[in-house]
């Protein structure tokens, strides 16, 4: 099939895209879901490893309590209704990474049904449906050896436990789907259940996708896209499924119902090969475990402790703080920026100071470095006692910045670097003066211009003090200085 | 060194020895020895052990011998030998499920079973025969050779626990344990002339029991006597975390509660034991069995459970259901045959085909075509519904009476290849016991006679949890008509008895 690059118009108004999500996310337990193996990250291969997570013959699951509560908190933040009861089936089928021939998960009788998120794209709040959420098991690793020959597994991973979140075919554009898995990435985060990090493979997306003639409500014919393994390629697969689907629609042809496997490297969706089509995975009851009894009281326990969402949290910092949506938006989408905020002020109450410090430089600094919050020797402290050196006038804003992007990097105090490279603003008149006169003096052509009247040649000659200073020159100052010395030049004249 | 002969030491019996061993009269290594000789001599002709491992067994029988005469505190049974079962994992000892597939997998940890023994100190002798994964009703579907039933060499020994039956028939191991899904324990129990104990589903843990049938599985003993069974049991049963259906209470002390009264107790006969696929002889030695429980002062009654007709078709769906799930992991990944490399399909076909018998072919093929996209409703789930009634039926039944009482199976012990061409008609002599497999209750065979010069098992089903109860009508009935006091005629020679 050729490239297909976008649709025109006509098309676009005349189509309308069905996409519901299905979404694999590992819960950060600290042992594995049915034996008791850590669940470290980066281990060395196959050490975190026992005869249940092999799936040795004769070895039994017994059901992990904890992922329990973190797949209930996960489901209950997704306002999900829990039944009294729930219960584990096998999903039989044979792939080296799966040690047992089978994965224990849940089929007819899900932990978590008929919830939903809100997402907000561009202005617009849409309701999402949640269909099910359920806890399932985690397969082993498959590492391809270069040359081919053979794979190597690291079954650390295997019993990892997971749950699936299906979404209804809510979604109706690749943004829509963008800011599902963002919103569900941050309730993931906020509810502590999930770093969701899709590139160690603790979140990841299928999509069901189907494109529809607009005005009907007639599901297409559906066609799975699996192998999105980053935030681009789901909008990427999406996007390009979307016109493939579409112009074969339109051209009268049809759909073929399939799984498709995103390409990243060609840039497109291609099928899958025969045998991951149509499975019959022989779904039964798991009789190693017996049903799990979800006790109203244990459910509204694990409600009653569970974190404030991050919608909340939003809610929160526009009616607590005053801060703009937007504003709240970007410094929610990460408990660990929210909290940071909420530490810094109250160190430092100044909450839209504090937000533009966050928004502009902790962001973008963060996403330089590509690390978490966490990983840096950035403190709440750090980001108050510099705004504080602002207000003070120790030091302007330029210089501000330049030692913050020093705190970041190495966590020192900013009074300590201020001190240490004499960045202090120069408050100091006399000194000041000083160099104000030189500038005046230096620059005749910047002083003919101001006098006849060029007003931007005044910036020329602060700029000038600045320069002279290392940028330590109070701003408002340096500006009085120049003047009183060109009015120091006229009287001599 | 004690005066007692290796031969004498056989034919003490498990209790008699613990007996001797805490009076040391013996040794544990003069009592493993007997029985290692025992074995050398005889294994041979019947066949009832897989691998027996004389240097760790040795091992363990010297350090018990060595805490005895530190005056260390010992388990009652501390010293005494047993046979277990091969589909029973034993860390470092070779467990094959007399399968191709595992033949030289060595598992890295102890079922709990195992660990329960080596903790009140018994000495593992090796690991018996048995029907490859536990199916089979005969032994003959071992992948290595058939164990023999030595009251008759040409004859089976009954399955899947063949081994564990031979062993302790013929004097190879006072006593076993074997694994009951659909009468394993039960049925090698008659044939061979001893007490097989079947436990109530969740009594004892299954933790590394290699599964055919999740859900019907479970551990059980073969005896001489009853009072082995309620000792043996003692130390096997009990909650066990690792395995969620294990039942999270204590057993009861089994054989303090062997002498329970008999008098006034509610006997149901099943009318279906004396149907027309049952051998005359059996319904005759049953017939005099049922006279001795009411001469012991038992109430007599009759009981027809109609659903019985339906327990094996269920069976025969739910069993290879689970068995082709948990027979999925065999695949040459991780462990055992790996028959190919060429390719992950091609190694999956091969080893599979080279790994597993016929039998376990066949019941993988019914079980995953029960499970099928379509048939799942028309199959599994009607067989689950079947699987109800018979509970419920089985659950009226012993609201009227304490114990139901059966012919373990239809037929004494049959000619090896009699019934082998024939697979529903082997499954026919499942039919007393896989009813109870299915509602998860416990039942013991007992011996009850002879027919030909072959031994007749009863089969005694009790309420859930109430193998004490069964095992004191078992020990009643026995001390009154002693047929567990008979021996087959060693069919070899043992080694040291000529001395
Ligand atoms: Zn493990």
């Amino acid at each position: 099939m050729a490239h297909v690059e976008s649709l025109d118009a006509e098309l676009q108004a005349a189509y309308e895209p069905v996409i519901g999500l299905e979404v694999h996310v590992e819960l950060q337990t600290d042992s594995k879901v049915f034996c008791s193996c850590p669940t470290t990250f980066g281990a060395e291969p196959n050490t975190q490893v026992c005869p249940v997570c092999l799936g040795l013959p004769g070895a039994l699951p017994v059901l992990n309590r904890r992922a329990v509560e973190l797949a209930l908190r996960a489901a209950l933040a997704l306002h999900c209704t829990i039944p009294p009861e729930c219960k584990f089936d096998r999903k039989n089928y044979f792939y080296p990474d799966l040690p047992k021939g089978y994965q224990i998960s849940q089929y007819d009788q899900p932990l978590g049904v008929n919830g939903w998120l809100e997402i907000s794209v561009n202005g617009e709040v849409r309701r999402i449906g949640i269909r099910r959420v359920h806890m399932e098991e985690e397969t082993a690793k498959s590492v391809h050896v270069a040359g081919g020959t053979h794979t190597l597994l690291d079954f650390n991973r295997a019993g990892v436990p997971l749950i699936e979140i299906v979404s209804e075919p809510d979604i109706r554009t690749p943004e829509e789907a963008r800011a599902y898995l963002n919103e569900l990435q941050s309730i993931m985060r906020y509810m502590e259940v999930s770093d969701c990090k899709m590139e160690e493979g603790s979140l990841r997306c299928d999509a069901n996708i189907s494109v529809r003639p607009r005005g009907t409500d007639v599901l297409g014919t559906l066609v799975e896209i699996k192998n999105m393994n980053s935030w681009r390629a789901v909008q990427k697969g999406l996007e390009y499924e979307i016109i493939r689907q579409t112009r074969l629609l339109s051209d009268g042809e049809p759909v073929v119902r399939e799984t498709r496997h995103w390409d990243e490297g060609r840039g497109i969706t291609r099928p899958a090969r025969g045998k991951e089509e149509a499975h019959d995975y022989r779904y039964f009851p798991e009789p190693d475990l017996v049903p799990l009894a979800l006790d109203p009281a244990w459910v509204a326990e694990v409600k009653a402790t569970m974190p404030e969402l991050p919608a909340e949290r939003r809610a929160r910092f526009v009616r607590d703080f005053g801060l703009p949506a937007y504003d709240a938006e970007v410094l929610c989408a990460d408990p660990a920026v929210a909290g940071f905020f909420e530490a810094t002020v109250a160190l430092y109450p100044q909450p839209k100071q504090v937000s533009n410090w966050i928004m502009k430089d902790v962001l973008r600094l963060l996403n330089d470095a590509g690390l978490p919050l966490a990983a840096t020797p950035l403190r709440p402290e750090h980001l108050a006692e510099l705004c504080r050196l602002v207000d003070q006038g120790t030091i302007n804003l330029t210089v501000a910045r330049q030692v913050f992007e020093e705190v970041f990097a190495n966590g020192r105090a900013p009074a300590e670097i201020v001190a240490e490279k004499g960045l202090a603003q120069i408050s100091d008149e006399s000194a000041l003066l000083k160099v104000a006169r030189e500038v005046v003096a230096g620059n005749p052509d910047a002083v003919k211009n101001y006098r006849s009247g060029k007003e931007k040649a005044m910036g020329f000659l602060v700029g000038q003090v600045m320069r002279a200073t290392k940028g330590r020159a109070n701003p408002e100052l340096a500006t009085a200085l120049v003047k009183k010395a060109l009015a120091e030049q006229q009287g001599q004249e | 060194m004690s005066g007692i002969s290796p031969r004498d030491i056989r034919g003490l019996g498990a209790t008699d020895i613990a007996a001797a061993l805490r009076r040391r009269e013996l040794t544990s290594v003069e009592v493993t020895q007997a029985y290692l000789e025992a074995i050398g001599a005889g294994n041979a002709g019947l066949g009832a052990y897989l691998t027996v491992d004389e240097q760790e067994a040795l091992a363990q029988a010297r350090e018990v011998d060595a805490r005895r005469a530190k005056g260390e505190e010992l388990g009652p049974y501390a010293g005494v030998p047993v046979a277990v079962k091969d589909n029973i994992s034993t860390r470092g000892l070779r467990t094959t499920c007399a399968s191709r597939i595992l033949e030289n997998y060595v598992p890295p940890y102890d079922a709990t079973v195992v660990a329960r023994l080596r903790q009140s100190g018994l000495v593992v002798l090796g690991k018996t025969n048995m029907d490859e994964f536990a199916m089979g009703s005969s032994g003959e579907n071992s992948a290595f050779f058939p164990a023999r039933n030595p009251w008759d060499p040409s004859r089976v020994p009954g399955g899947s626990s063949s081994g564990s039956a031979v062993a302790v028939a013929a004097s190879l191991a006072p006593w076993a344990l074997g694994s009951d899904t659909g009468g394993s324990v039960r049925q090698p129990a008659s044939f061979c002339g001893l007490v097989g104990v079947k436990p109530t589903y969740g009594r004892v843990s299954r933790y590394g029991l290699v599964a055919f049938a999740s859900s019907l599985d479970q551990i059980g003993t073969l005896t001489h006597d009853a009072a082995e069974a309620a000792a043996l049991m003692g130390i096997i049963s009990g909650y066990d975390p690792a395995d969620s259906t294990s039942v999270p209470e204590p057993a009861p002390d089994y054989p303090a509660l062997l002498g329970r009264e008999i008098r006034g107790l509610r006997v149901g006969v099943v009318r279906e034991g004396f149907g027309e696929g049952v051998e005359p002889g059996v319904q005759e030695a049953l017939r005099r069995a049922l006279d001795v429980l009411a001469g012991l002062g038992a109430v007599m009654g009759e009981v027809s459970l109609s659903m019985t007709t339906y327990a094996l078709p269920a069976y025969y769906v739910i069993a290879p259901a689970e068995a082709s799930s948990n027979l999925a992991r065999y695949d040459g990944v991780r462990y055992g045959l790996r028959a190919s490399n060429r390719s992950v399909t091609d190694m999956y076909g091969r080893t599979r085909q080279a790994g597993f018998g016929p039998e376990v072919k066949r019941r993988i093929m019914l079980g995953t075509y029960a499970l099928s996209a379509g048939y799942y409703d028309a199959y599994y789930k009607k067989a689950q519904q079947i699987r109800t009634l018979i509970k419920n039926e089985f659950s009226s039944a012993l609201q009227s009476y304490d114990v139901l009482v059966t012919p373990t199976a239809p037929s004494v012990a049959f000619r090896l290849g009699e019934k082998a061409a024939d697979p529903v008609q082997m499954y026919y002599q499942d039919y007393f016991t896989i009813p109870v497999n299915m509602a998860g209750l416990p039942a013991v065979s007992v011996p009850c006679g002879f027919s030909g010069g072959l031994p007749v098992g009863m089969q005694l089903i009790g309420r859930w949890f109430d193998e004490a109860g069964l095992l004191a009508i078992a020990h009643a009935y026995l001390e009154t008509t002693g047929w567990h006091r008979f021996r087959p005629e060693p069919a070899v020679s043992v080694a040291g008895e000529a001395r």
